[in-house]
């Protein structure tokens, strides 16, 4: 019998395959090689052009990589360890578990934009109500204007924002251990520091591994709380490889030079993730 | 028969003489918007619209977010549906995304809107795009009221693209009850031995800002600042480092360019002039409010114009946020022209002259034009006629957060703002005779409008605010934004650069 027709039901998944995903990559390729801007619209070829300015005349493209680098490691670490230490807390049967659930989940359910606007005016230093608490301690932290205080407060912000995927994923997890080894662990007397460290913890590893990916992921695109907070300021201290992206490509409409960035990036991303997942899979699972 | 005529004619006159109150109450009732004015009779006028049909045509404006620019176009789109029978759809984009949001659908051969609301710089790169404003409209009395500065700011070589609905310039703000006070001129005499007057050069001005800097000197029992400047990075920024740079750079005997070299097309950029400039801003890190190196024009107005500063620069916003009614400094303000400086730079025998210097910057603003490809190309420009009609413009001017400025000739009366706007008539002087000075000043400069502009200003933006970061030194900064520019001018191409670059030169150089 013949089934060659059931390749027709391929056809619209297909379809959607390479309409949002393959024909995207390819076209920022192909953008990739050409000078579009806003003075030279248009799909010209100018080859490698735009690679060899990045990878030759553009440090700032990598200073804003490295800087990426430092504040996703940075967030993704103390959102799991606090998203850990949430979950474990509502996951033991205490009062108000049910409300707590909710709670730790409110500011991921919140607009990251609007909610990076209230942060800015928090953070406001002659207007905003942080200072003003701590002015009775008298000290007035210069949050968005000293560059080194302005990425903590960046991180401040995003571990805020994303605390709560965390927690939900790990929740998740602690909900589907098996109760056995911790019957187990029981029987055996084992203290509750004992029983994390070592039943609870590497029970959660695989899943640890993938919250933390899907995570960096995230994280390693971070642009809209630099946006709104600090625009990259003060001088460049805060700015990430997405923003500057967006400054090349759609302020500075250098369209052909910011896929090329994308591009990049892009593949950057891919190496260093599988990379990552490598080494976390190895430490945790210790594969 | 002739006593008729003599009827007839007195009959005739009184109508014309009378006629724009009649239409005035007529529309006012309707319009509550216009209600100081009534309609005022014009191309554009109410009446005029009124009599156009539109019915079945559907008009689409992409303008700036609600308030500033994007509150009067909604509200003038509602009034023209009304009166022609138009549909209008507007859609509200932020500031940032305004030039993309066109230059997307522009340079794949679309109109998705037929007006689009930016700013006057983008006209070299928008031009290509937009249809030329009709000779109807050109001939319009309103448009031969237009200050020629926004008459050049809005056209391009001659040609005009954008439809004049805005004008823009940066001068100096500053709070009049400290700076006239006698008892503070004389508080400022004994501990500095200077005198406590309008700033004539930055050096004074910063010698006051630091001095009125972190006390309560007007007694509201709150610390009081210096002055309040846009210093976010990518938030117009530049536009202040220019306001600043100018006195020191844009040298009256040294035409041929202010930003570029026209002959060479070597940037200006990084000389004396322009690093004494962002030494100054270096040093005004120190007396501005706590956060203020991340003010941006919203934080800037709020600033000022709540009484939080004694000095301020930019766009008319904090000016008119400072005299709105609910303010708490109304009629505490005064204007004056951007402060000048003791020397100034001649980039052609490489030395400082040490003369007063002072130079107006026509800082580029709101601008709207038409795109070539609308299908509704009169109706557009019916809309545009309508938006800056003399009853709407007048009523615009005095809602601050409209963030319509003066730009025609006649806006430059005081009793427009002390009748309409209860302004003191010693300030609505100031404030008319600064912007009129201005207007008639032969140092002027102009926004840079060439192709590729953001990219020029974005470096001059990463570059500034690594100087106010410390991360550079004033030299250093300019020297890569010296740098970035030759880039951007070898990637563009250095002929289509200079050819754009001398239509601006020319108007400084008043020649155009």
């Amino acid at each position: 019998m013949n089934f060659k027709h059931k390749y027709f039901f391929l056809f619209p998944g297909l379809f959607v395959l390479i309409g949002i995903l393959i024909f995207p990559i390819i076209f920022v390729v192909r953008l990739s090689l050409s000078g579009w801007n806003s003075y030279n619209p248009g799909l010209d070829y100018i080859g490698l052009e735009n690679y060899i300015r990045l990878f030759t005349d553009d440090p700032r493209f990598w200073e804003s990589f490295f800087r990426l680098s430092f504040l996703s490691v940075t967030t993704v670490i103390l959102q799991y360890v606090i998203g850990f230490a949430l979950a474990h807390m509502v996951w033991k049967d205490i009062k108000f578990k049910r409300f707590f659930r909710v709670l730790f989940l409110v500011p991921m359910m919140t607009t990251p934009v609007i909610m990076t606007v209230i942060w800015r005016t928090f953070f406001h230093e002659s207007l905003g109500p942080v200072n003003d608490l701590l002015s009775v301690f008298g000290v007035a932290p210069k949050w968005l204007t000293d560059p080194v205080i302005a990425k903590f407060t960046v991180i401040i912000v995003e571990v805020w924002q994303w605390t709560p995927f965390m927690f939900l994923l790990l929740l998740a997890g602690l909900l589907s251990l098996p109760k056995e080894p911790f019957l187990a662990a029981a029987i055996d007397g084992a203290s509750p520091v004992r029983k994390f460290i070592y039943v609870t913890f590497p029970l959660m590893a695989p899943i640890s591994i993938g919250a933390i990916i899907i995570r960096l992921i995230e994280a390693s695109k971070i642009m809209d709380t630099v946006y709104v907070l600090t625009s990259g300021g003060p001088g460049t201290s805060t700015e990430t490889s997405s923003f500057y992206i967006f400054i090349k490509g759609l302020r500075e409409f250098q369209m052909g030079y910011a896929a090329s960035m994308s591009f990049t990036y892009l593949i950057i991303m891919i190496i260093s993730l599988t990379i990552i997942a490598k080494v976390l899979t190895k430490v945790l699972l210790k594969e | 028969m002739k006593l008729m005529k003599t009827c007839l004619t007195a009959l005739i006159s009184s109508l014309m003489i009378f006629s724009p109150m009649a239409y005035a109450d007529k529309w006012s009732d309707q319009f509550p918007h216009i209600k100081a004015t009534g309609d005022i009779p014009g191309d554009c006028s109410y009446e005029k619209m009124s009599k156009k049909n539109y019915k079945g045509k559907t008009l689409k404006i992409n303008t700036h977010a609600i308030p500033v620019m994007g509150e009067p176009t909604a509200l003038h789109a509602e009034q023209f549906e009304k009166l022609t029978g138009a549909k209008v759809e507007v859609t509200h984009t932020p500031a940032g995304d305004l030039y993309s949001k066109a230059m997307v659908p522009f340079q794949a051969g679309q109109a998705p809107y037929d007006v689009v609301f930016g700013f006057s710089n983008f006209i070299n790169d928008w031009k290509r795009y937009l249809a030329p404003v009709p000779k109807k409209y050109m001939n319009s009395p309103e448009m031969k009221d237009v200050t020629k500065s926004h008459m050049g700011v809005s056209s391009w070589d001659g040609t005009m693209y954008q439809y004049p609905v805005d004008g823009d310039r940066h001068y100096l703000k500053y709070r009049k009850d400290v700076i006239d006070n006698p008892e503070m001129q004389k508080k400022y005499k004994a501990d500095t031995g200077n005198e406590l007057r309008v700033p004539r050069t930055w050096k004074e001005y910063a010698q006051m800002a630091k001095y009125f800097n972190d006390w309560d000197w007007d007694g509201d029992g709150e610390k009081e600042y210096g002055s309040a400047e846009v210093m976010k990075k990518d938030d117009l920024m530049f536009a202040a480092f220019f306001s600043r740079s100018v006195a020191y750079a844009k040298n009256p005997r040294t035409p041929g360019g202010f930003f570029f070299d026209l002959e060479t097309m070597k940037p200006n950029i990084n000389n004396p002039g322009f690093v004494e400039a962002l030494t100054d801003w270096v040093e005004a890190t120190k007396y501005v409010p706590p956060g203020g190196t991340n003010f941006g024009l919203g934080d800037e107005i709020g600033s000022f114009g709540g009484g939080q500063t004694l000095f301020s620069f930019s766009w008319d916003d904090a000016f008119i946020a400072a005299m709105q009614d609910d303010s708490p400094i109304k009629n505490k303000v005064g204007a004056a022209p951007l402060p000048g400086a003791d020397r100034v730079w001649n980039r052609v025998t490489n030395s400082w002259e040490n003369q007063y210097n002072q130079a107006p910057y026509i800082v580029w603003g709101w601008a709207v034009g038409v795109a070539k490809k609308s299908k509704v190309k009169d109706m557009a420009f019916d809309y545009l006629c309508f938006f800056s009609n003399g009853a709407n413009h007048q009523a615009d001017l005095a809602i601050g957060r409209f963030g319509v400025n003066p730009f025609k000739n006649s806006d430059f009366d005081p009793n427009i703002y002390i009748n309409s706007m209860g302004w003191d008539p010693e300030i609505a002087n100031s404030y008319t005779q600064t912007l009129l000075d201005m207007e008639k000043s032969n140092n002027r400069v102009f926004p840079l409008r060439v192709p590729g502009v953001f990219e020029f200003t974005s470096a001059v933006a990463t570059g500034t605010s690594k100087a106010l970061a410390g991360q550079l030194s004033p030299q250093e900064a300019l020297d890569e934004v010296a740098k970035e520019w030759e880039a951007i001018v070898s990637r563009v191409g250095k002929k289509a650069v200079q050819d754009a670059y001398a239509v601006g030169v020319k108007m400084e150089d008043n020649k155009l």
